[in-house]
Parts: structure tokens; sequence; C-alpha cells
């Protein structure tokens, strides 16, 4: 039996089941950027000038002319802005993912955090150096007292946390909005009143040289809780637990971990990184909530997450990703003139072929296997046609 | 008065769109497919009605209802096709079905919006990010319709209404009267047992996936006509949630369900007469809206035990698995 040679590079790019936790994630972005492409190229567009407008779109690349004080790197500042609560997101998606429970509630943490820090720190005089650590703290708190309730109707009634998370979602909208719309709309915006700059956790239009630039001090807390959340799991026995709980939670009651607690404290971390999320989205990125939405955020860090393989280092990479193609929608449609929803289009099969991906891992191992019997076939073939 | 008569047609008009998407959550939820896609699966129907009736509306005279039907039937198929797309991924692909869900949701609000102002600028060569729909007519049923209190039930229908309720009706004899029915019932619950039966589970879980997209693209399309008359990205309001919820409430049956909706559907516009007749700003109603959430979450805690969601919901099928 051949194997077509085209199959056969493919299937040793993809490489053993070690490999295939990167290069899977990679093969969903190379078929969603291709089939961006195809879109693109009936739209009778140049898919190529398209994806370089992402990336001078998003600073990673220079534009061709800039607005005063304005340059690649301003550019960059604002994407590492817009990149951080959607890390933060994701690392809140899978730190619950590691202990098998799912976070859909993160959208709803991020608002309600957002919304506590906006009315106790965002409109007091507090001087800048308490301010901003309070709506921290203040974000951490809520986040991870939302989630752990959720864990906690779950240990104690069962209750599927997809489910009441669902629930909570809506209720912090709808509540939400209802003080935001009664308590503290801005007249003109129709969202709540910008908080004061002391305690945004972005610094907006900061002279530095000549530039203006954003300056999101968020970035190197999301970083640091990277780095904490990859330690939880490698080297803690937390950490430990938890992956032992999402692996196989019967196995684990029977060597002793105390799974309810756990999952208690699973989602309290889960929240206060949807906590983080929340107040570096709308007292950092944004200085004010607008009413009536549930943003995307923590939807698509469900996916982010998956794509990233519910690892830190992954996720870095690929939630910086989703927010490039987001950021760099607004350069791109100005350049080549296609409407800029296309970019959440690339992110949503981007998405779709992620979640695609034990498939595509199934097949690659299945058609691995057949390559290695068909080989093993025709040596002893070989062999017995030697003896004979 | 009036307003206990608004408060009924406008609750109805709003339970009905959201319990047949329940039913639709029903079927596949029941078959062991959990659904969290209803919300991108409502969006898109209601995308693909809006296009045909944008498409067929010049061939009409003005004021015809026929785009609304037409409208309907192809909200119907549209998001049954891209509910394809959820049943290849929970069935075939085996991939987590919540992921799933979320994903199919994520891509369907990106989709449409897109598709939406592409097509406007691009066909009908005017930009806007909506197609607008003409309005519904309502009757109201003579005779009866008179008759206080209950008769608001019968005044001011949308058409779509009476097309809903036929629809549930047979989508209850099909799940409950039906082998059919009885299969996906059963898949939900036991699956080995369906496929010692020779019944083949994937493919009864598949069928229910696509009643779900079809029911809830008819969903999709009545809120569009109902509460905007128009559709745009705003059709993302978390109703496909809503039913979710609505279809936990009633434990996952269908006649249960239907109260949950007809309760969530009146304390709606029950929260919007009181806020009008008390003189509260607007923005008390958004605080009403998070009664049908709240009332879930709490039955939910009080009847943890009755409260049952099919055994098998949630798991991929393994053959080999004991």
């Amino acid at each position: 039996m051949k194997v077509n040679p085209l199959k056969r590079g493919f299937l040793f790019l993809m490489g053993d089941e070690k490999r295939q936790r990167i290069s899977i994630p990679l093969f969903a972005i190379v078929l969603s950027l291709l089939a961006g492409s195809v879109v693109l190229l009936i739209l009778g567009k140049n898919p190529l000038v398209a994806f370089t407008s992402f990336l001078q779109g998003s600073g990673l690349l220079p534009k061709a002319s800039y607005a005063g004080k304005k340059s690649m790197l301003t550019d960059f500042m604002s994407l590492v802005n817009a990149w951080t609560p959607m890390l933060f997101a994701s690392l809140s998606v899978a730190v619950a993912f590691k202990s098998g429970l799912f976070n859909i509630g993160v959208s709803g943490q991020m608002l309600l955090s957002g919304l506590v820090a906006t009315v106790t720190v965002g409109y007091s005089d507090l001087p800048a150096v308490v301010a901003k650590p309070l709506v921290v703290i203040i974000g951490m708190a809520v986040g991870a007292a939302v989630a752990a309730l959720i864990g906690f109707l779950k240990h104690k009634w069962n209750i599927n946390e997809v489910v009441s998370a669902i629930m909570l979602n809506y209720i912090f909208r709808y509540a939400g909005s209802f003080v935001i719309k009664y308590y503290l709309a801005d007249p003109v915006s129709r969202q709540s009143k910008a908080i004061n700059a002391s305690a945004r956790l972005s610094l907006m239009d900061t002279p530095v040289g000549d530039l203006k630039m954003e300056i999101p001090l968020g970035i190197v807390l999301a970083l640091v809780a990277v780095v904490l959340v990859q330690f939880l799991f490698q080297k803690m026995r937390l950490g430990f637990e938890f992956r032992a709980i999402g692996a196989n939670p019967k196995a684990a009651r029977y060597v002793g971990i105390n799974v309810g607690r756990n999952l208690v404290v699973t989602m309290a971390l889960s929240g206060a990184l949807a906590g983080l999320a929340g107040v570096t989205y709308y007292l950092g990125y944004y200085g004010s909530i607008q009413p009536d939405v549930l943003i995307s955020t923590g939807f698509d860090a469900i996916a982010v997450s998956l794509l990233g393989n519910s690892n830190p280092i992954g996720i870095i990479f690929s939630s910086f990703l989703i927010t490039v193609i987001d950021k760099g929608s607004t350069y791109m449609s100005s350049t080549v003139g296609v409407r800029q929803e296309i970019s959440s289009l690339i992110t949503g099969l981007i998405l779709l072929f992620a979640a695609c991906g034990a498939f595509f891992s199934y097949l690659i191992n299945r058609s691995r296997q057949r390559a290695r019997d068909a080989l093993a076939q025709s040596t002893s073939a070989q062999g017995k046609g030697e003896q004979a | 008065m009036t307003i206990l008569n608004t408060m009924i047609i406008d609750g109805l008009s709003f339970a009905l769109p959201l319990f047949i998407m329940a039913i639709g959550g029903i079927y596949s939820e029941r078959s062991g497919v959990t659904n969290l896609a209803i919300e991108g699966l409502q969006g898109m129907g209601a995308f693909s009605g809006a296009l045909a009736a944008t498409l067929v509306s010049g061939m009409f005279a003005a004021g015809s209802q026929a785009p609304m039907f037409i409208a309907m039937v192809f909200a119907m198929l549209g998001a049954m096709i891209y509910s394809l797309i959820h049943a290849v991924l929970c069935v075939k692909f085996k991939a987590n079905q919540v992921i799933s869900g979320v994903v199919i949701n994520i891509l369907a609000t990106a989709l449409t919006t897109f598709l939406t102002s592409q097509l406007n600028a691009t066909v009908f060569g005017a930009p806007s990010n909506k197609f607008v729909l003409t309005t519904s007519t309502r009757f109201s049923v003579p005779g009866i319709s008179q008759i206080p209190v209950v008769g608001a039930v019968f005044t001011n229908i949308y058409p779509f209404e009476l097309v809903i309720v036929v629809v549930a009706l047979v989508a209850w004899y099909v799940l409950y009267k039906t082998r059919f029915g009885m299969h996906l019932r059963a898949c939900g619950d036991n699956p080995h047992a369906v496929d010692a039966a020779g019944v083949e589970v994937g493919r009864v879980r598949f069928g229910a996936v696509m009643v779900s997209g079809a029911l809830s693209g008819l969903g999709g399309i009545c809120f569009a006509y109902s509460i905007s008359a128009q559709f745009s990205p705003s059709i993302y309001m978390g109703y496909g949630y809503l039913a979710i919820a609505a279809l936990i409430f009633g434990n996952w049956q269908i006649m249960p369900t239907l109260g949950a909706c007809l309760i969530f559907g009146l304390a709606r516009s029950g929260g919007f007469a009181l806020t009008q007749v008390l003189g509260l700003p607007s923005a008390f109603s958004d605080l009403f809206m998070t009664l049908p959430y709240l009332i879930t979450l709490l039955l939910l805690i009080f009847f943890s035990k009755s409260n049952r969601a099919p055994r098998a919901l949630g798991e991929i099928y393994d053959k080999g698995k004991r």
C-alpha cells in the first residue's frame, strides 16, 4: 500500500500527539486564513494586502503614514491595551477548564466587577496610588465571589455550572443596565459617566517623547498572572489536584482529594481572573460601561483558551492573535475596502476549526497508525519473500 | 383594564417565539446533545428569513403578507442548514458540545453581521447593517376577543403566533407519540439501549439537532417581525439563552416549558406595564427583566432533587463504553 507523499508530508508536519498540541491550533489558523482569503478573493480584494493591513493596523508592521503624535509604537500600545482583558479572560476560562469546569460566566463576572469597581472607586477622589490597586483588588474579589457561588451551587445542589453561569450573566446584564441608566448615565454618550483618570488602569494619551500613547498597566499584572497560573499547574499541589479532578473526578475522590472544596476554589480563582479582565476592560481599555450589552470577550475567551490548549503560554499567543485580528480590522477596512466585520468572521472561523481540534487529532493519529501498519506489513511481506 | 390587555397581548407575542425555540432545545437536549447554540441559530434564522423577505418583497404588492410567510420558511431552512455545523461537530467530530455551541454563536453573529453589511452594500446598493421588514398585520378573533381579560388572548394576534401553535402541537405529538420521538428521548437517557435496539444513535441525534435548528430559526424570524420589524445585529439579545432557561425551568418537558415561557413573557410585559403604571423611568423595566433568570436559578436550587436533566446529556456517544 502506497501512502500519498503529500499526505505523508502532512502527517510528518503534524507530528505525534505532543507536537499536535501546537501543530493543530496552527493548522486551524492556517485553514481559517485560507477561508478568509477565499472570501476576500470573491469580493475581488487581495488577501495579502488585507492580512498585511491587519498587522499594520495593530502596530506590528509600519503603516505608510501616521497622524501627528502617532507611530507604530502607539498602535502597538493600543493593541496591548485591548489584549490585556482578553488575556485575563482566557486565563480565567483555562483555570476552570483544567478542573473540567466551564466558566461561561466570564462576561457577567467582568461586567459586575467592572461595575462595582466603577461605583466604589471610579468616581472617588482617591489618589492614583490608592485608587488603582483598590480597583484591582475589588475586581478580583467581586469576580471571585460570583464564580465561587457558581462552584458552590454545583457542589451543594449539583446545579450545572454552565446553566447557573448563564442565568447570572443575564441577571448582571439587566441589573447592571438598570444601575447604569438610572444612576450613572452620561446624558450624551448614554453610557456610564467616564471614570476619573486616577482610577483608570490604562494611562491614556500620555506624552512619551513626541508621541501620545496609551500605557496599559494591566498587562504587567496579566503577564504575572500567566506565570503564576503556569506555576500553579506545574509545581503546586493545588494545581495538581485541579488537574486530577479535571482528568477523572471519581479517581480524584478515591485518592482523597476534596473535590467539592476544590470546585469552589477553582471557580474562585477563575472568577478572580475574570474580575481582572473586567476591570482592565471597563476601567482600563474603556473608561465607562455601556448598558444593555454583555460583551463577547467572555464567550470568545472560551474558544481562545481552547485554541491555546488551555495552557497559559499557549493562551498568550492565541489571545494575542485574536486581538490583532480584531484591532487591525479598522485599518484593514480602510486600506482594502472590505467591511471590518470580516475580522470577526475570520476569528469565528479560527475558533470553529479549533473546536474541531480533537477530530483532526483523531484523523491524524488514525492515518499515522495506518501508514505505520502499511509499512510494517510491507516489511514483513518483504521478509517473507526473502525467506521463500 | 387596557393595561392588563396589553400585558397579555405583548406577553403572548414574546412567549410564543421563545416557546418554539425552547421546544427545539428540548429536542436537541432530550436526544443528548447540549444546545447552547440556540442563540446563534435563531439569529441565523432571522437573517435568512429577512434576506428572503427583502429579495422577494418587490414581487408582491405593498402591504402583502406573503413575504412574511416566505421569510418563515427560509428562516427555518437557513437555521436548519446552519445547525448542521453543530450536528457535525457534536455527533461526528465528537467535539465538546458546550464549546461547539459557543463557537456556533460567535460565528453566527460574525457571519450574519458581515453578510448583512456586505449584501446591503454590494447587492442592494445601500450601506446599512440591517434588513428592514414589512410590519406584520395583526388580527383579532371576532366575538371571543370581546370577552374581558380572556379575550385579550385572541386580540391583536400576530399571524406567526398561529403558525407557532400549530408547529408546537406537531412537535409535541412527534416527541411523545411517535417511534422517532421515543428513540430520541431514549438517546438522551440511555443511548446504549437505543443502539442495542438497532437504531443509530448518531442519526437520531443528528435529526434532533436539525429540528432544533429549524425551530430556533422560526423563533428568530418571529422576534425579528414582532420586536423590531427588521433584522440587525441587535437580534442577539440573549433570547436564545432565555429559551434554554425556559426549558430547564420546564424540566425538559414541552408542556411545563410552555408554562415557563408564559411566565417569562408575562413577567416581561408585566414589568413594562408596571413601570408605566407606576410612572417609573424606563430603566426599571431592566430590573424586571432579571426576574425570569432569578426565578430559574432559585427554582434550580429549591427543586434540585426533582429537576432532572437527560442522563446522557452532553456525553459523546461511545459505543464501546460500559
